[in-house]
């Protein structure tokens, strides 16, 4: 247990860390967003100014230590202030209402892109130098693609000029969004698109990365070994080359979320896909801070979470993970 | 008795090779991969060196003439105009040098980060190196764009500077996390003992020892550092948070989005600057991809497999021992194509895998 332990140290770590950036950045930067927001939305009370005020710290609330606690405690509760952009809506019922979105549509194709980078990254690297390694130079371009401009090019071609899915939004307009199935379908129907986009773009990465340790991997004795017993190929591929290769592939799944994550809030604007990279846009756009910082939050803790589940996911692959444990 | 030949110490001279040979030669060496990332990134370099001398238009200049709005690519206009008639080749060329000055700035700036703080942590050890690989590890885990955004989001200027400012500031953990498993590599070997023997002192130990031995790495993570700032400056050029009065491959993809040249069927305005992107990153993993070929044997000898009774067999791989008998086809293993003994390099692997 002491390697989950260590991690879940370390996530805690990563996750105070971000929240006391989130704290410290409007409080360091230069200039005066209160002033900036009040002046931007001449719809907002003046009570709403106090509100603001402690939230980013301008004015005199007291020492930064106290001001920092009270952060802690109303992140703690959820409570991420008074939205000034659809003022007076809470900040985390927009969150809310976004989340779901981009969970479904980046946790669905990230999983789907990891798991045929990774078949795909097996084939290759265990038939080196056969045909699907010529593909990689393409497979390459689409990588360095920035998402939301392959976007751009497969709305074009299978939107605009096909008419096969639609050009945008999560949903055809006139359905009451709820659990029935002209809505999940509609919602399903609008996320092929953004999801295909997901899946290619990040595909060649995960293959890359595998077909390298498996190409390292194959060159093992123990590989070769269980080539002398006579064993199968698909069971020395799988069982024997595949099964330890996969392990820096789950290592540097932390790192990838990241970027994907990243990638997939641009692409949804493109989409004007209702989930949270939309928002974002907006937050941007009209200079709503509290929601930029909230949303900030949000994707980080999503992002440590899922690492979380891959480290337990790596203890279960990993036999020396264990062996490290036992001999503690 | 007689006299033995002399013995002939001193090889026959060859013509000296001269310098310009040589390095054609070196160049011929390089792997394919590699050769064409030089390329298409030099052509994109020669693009942002003379593309704003040579673009044709000025890249603002709005032409009023009403035929010249949203117009397709024809002779006057190589890409086509905007919708309001500026033209697309002209803020393409002058676009492409400012996304690659800033790049090229973040690079330098990030690699020389990470190379202080991965050099500093691997050399140092002890509390140092924990607090700075926790350092890394933690900025590598929190995605980056979303504090990218807020970052830049509370800067009072969003151009160039800040831009460059901020990816700067949030590019090295990656590096540095490479470079310190190196240091921590080097520190060990016997010249670097030999150094400190000799009562060299720690900076010059790490100027001449250390850092020139680790020239490859740094060099791979300069081209991953461009890599991400084309990358995340771009996106965030698109979000709007950039200078969108200067011309980068950002903005121009910002307005063709914000002006809705999809909806109105212009691919030419935003293909291009898209394209753009795409093709420089292709050109930069190329060249990492390359770098990575020339230093591991294993992954460079695809390109040169060559069959030996009609397997394919590659440079790096035993000698092959073609069997006697063959092997019916249902079960061939690797092994069955040619008799294995140790695999070259399996004992040099044993220290690489993490």
């Amino acid at each position: 247990m002491t390697f989950i332990l260590r991690r879940l140290v370390f996530y805690a770590v990563a996750a105070w860390v971000a929240l006391t950036l989130n704290f410290f950045i409007p409080r360091a930067m230069p200039g005066n967003a209160v002033e900036a927001i009040m002046s931007k939305f001449p719809n907002l009370q003046p009570s709403a100014y106090r509100a603001l005020e402690a939230m980013l710290g301008v004015g005199h609330l007291g020492s930064l230590w106290t001001q920092y606690w009270a952060y802690l405690d109303n992140v703690f509760h959820l409570n991420f202030g008074t939205d000034v952009m659809e003022y007076p809506a809470q900040v985390s019922t927009l969150l809310g209402e976004t989340i779901p979105w981009t969970l479904t549509l980046v946790g669905t194709a990230t999983v789907i892109a990891f798991f045929v980078g990774t078949g795909l990254g097996i084939v290759a690297g265990w038939r080196h130098g056969g045909w699907l390694e010529r593909g990689l130079p393409a497979l390459m371009f689409l990588q360095a693609m920035p998402y939301f401009f392959l976007a751009l090019i497969l709305i074009e071609l299978l939107a605009v000029q096909a008419h096969l899915l639609p050009l945008a939004q999560g949903y055809a307009g006139g359905l009451v969004p709820g659990w029935h199935w002209a809505f999940i379908g509609s919602a399903i129907y609008h996320a092929l698109l953004p999801a295909f986009t997901i899946v290619i773009t990040s595909v060649a990465g995960w293959m890359l990365q595998m077909r390298n340790v498996m190409i390292t991997t194959i060159g093992e004795d123990y590989v070769v070994a269980a080539q002398a017993k006579g064993l199968p190929s698909h069971r020395v591929v799988f069982t024997y080359a595949a099964r330890n290769a996969l392990l820096p592939q789950l290592q540097g799944f932390g790192m990838a979320l990241g970027f994907v994550v990243s990638g997939a809030l641009v692409m949804e604007i493109v989409f004007s896909y209702p989930g949270i990279g939309l928002l974002l846009l907006n937050a941007v756009t009209s200079s709503d801070f509290p929601l930029m910082q909230a949303i900030f939050l949000v994707i980080t803790f999503a992002v440590l979470i899922a690492n979380l589940i891959v480290d337990l996911l790596l203890v279960a692959f990993d036999p020396r993970v264990r062996a490290r444990e036992a001999a503690r | 008795m007689t006299a033995a030949p002399p013995i002939v110490t001193e090889p026959p001279a060859l013509p000296a090779p001269d310098a310009a040979a040589q390095r054609l030669g070196q160049w011929r060496r390089l792997p394919l991969k590699a050769k064409s990332g030089v390329i298409l990134l030099g052509v994109f370099v020669l693009a942002g060196i003379i593309g704003p001398e040579v673009s044709p238009y000025d890249p603002s200049y709005q032409n009023p003439a009403p035929d010249l709005a949203l117009k397709p690519p024809d002779a006057a206009h190589l890409l086509g105009t905007t919708q309001s008639g500026q033209d697309v080749l002209s803020q393409l060329l002058v676009g492409i040098r400012l996304t690659l000055e800033l790049a090229l700035i973040v690079g330098v700036v990030a690699t020389v980060l990470s190379v202080i703080v991965g050099v500093t942590a691997g050399f140092l050890g002890g509390f140092w190196d924990e607090l700075l690989s926790l350092a890394s590890n933690v900025f590598l885990v929190i995605p980056q764009l979303p504090l990218l955004i807020l970052l830049l989001g509370y800067l009072p200027q969003k151009g160039q500077l800040a831009t460059i400012l901020v990816l700067s500031v949030l590019g090295w953990p990656w590096g540095a996390r490479v470079i310190r498993a190196q240091t921590l590599a080097i520190r060990g070997r016997d010249f670097v003992a030999a150094a400190r023997e000799t009562g060299e002192s720690t900076w010059r130990i790490l100027a001449v020892e250390i850092v020139p031995n680790e020239v490859s790495l740094i060099a791979a993570n300069f081209v991953n550092t461009v890599l991400y700032a084309i990358g995340a400056s771009v996106a965030l050029a698109f979000i709007g948070l950039a200078n969108l009065n200067s011309w980068s491959l950002g903005t121009m993809l910002y307005w063709a989005q914000s002006q809705q040249a999809l909806q109105l069927g212009a691919w030419w305005w935003f293909i291009p600057p898209g394209l753009a992107v795409a093709l420089m990153g292709t050109a930069l993993v190329l060249l990492n991809t390359g770098i990575d070929e020339l230093g591991n044997p294993r992954l460079r000898d695809a390109n040169r497999a060559f069959r030996v009774g009609g397997h394919r067999q590659r440079p790096a791989d035993p000698t092959p021992v073609l069997q006697a008998a063959p092997v019916p086809r249902g079960q061939r293993t690797r092994l069955g194509r040619f008799a294995h003994s140790f695999s070259r390099g399996s004992l040099l692997d044993e220290g690489r895998q993490p």
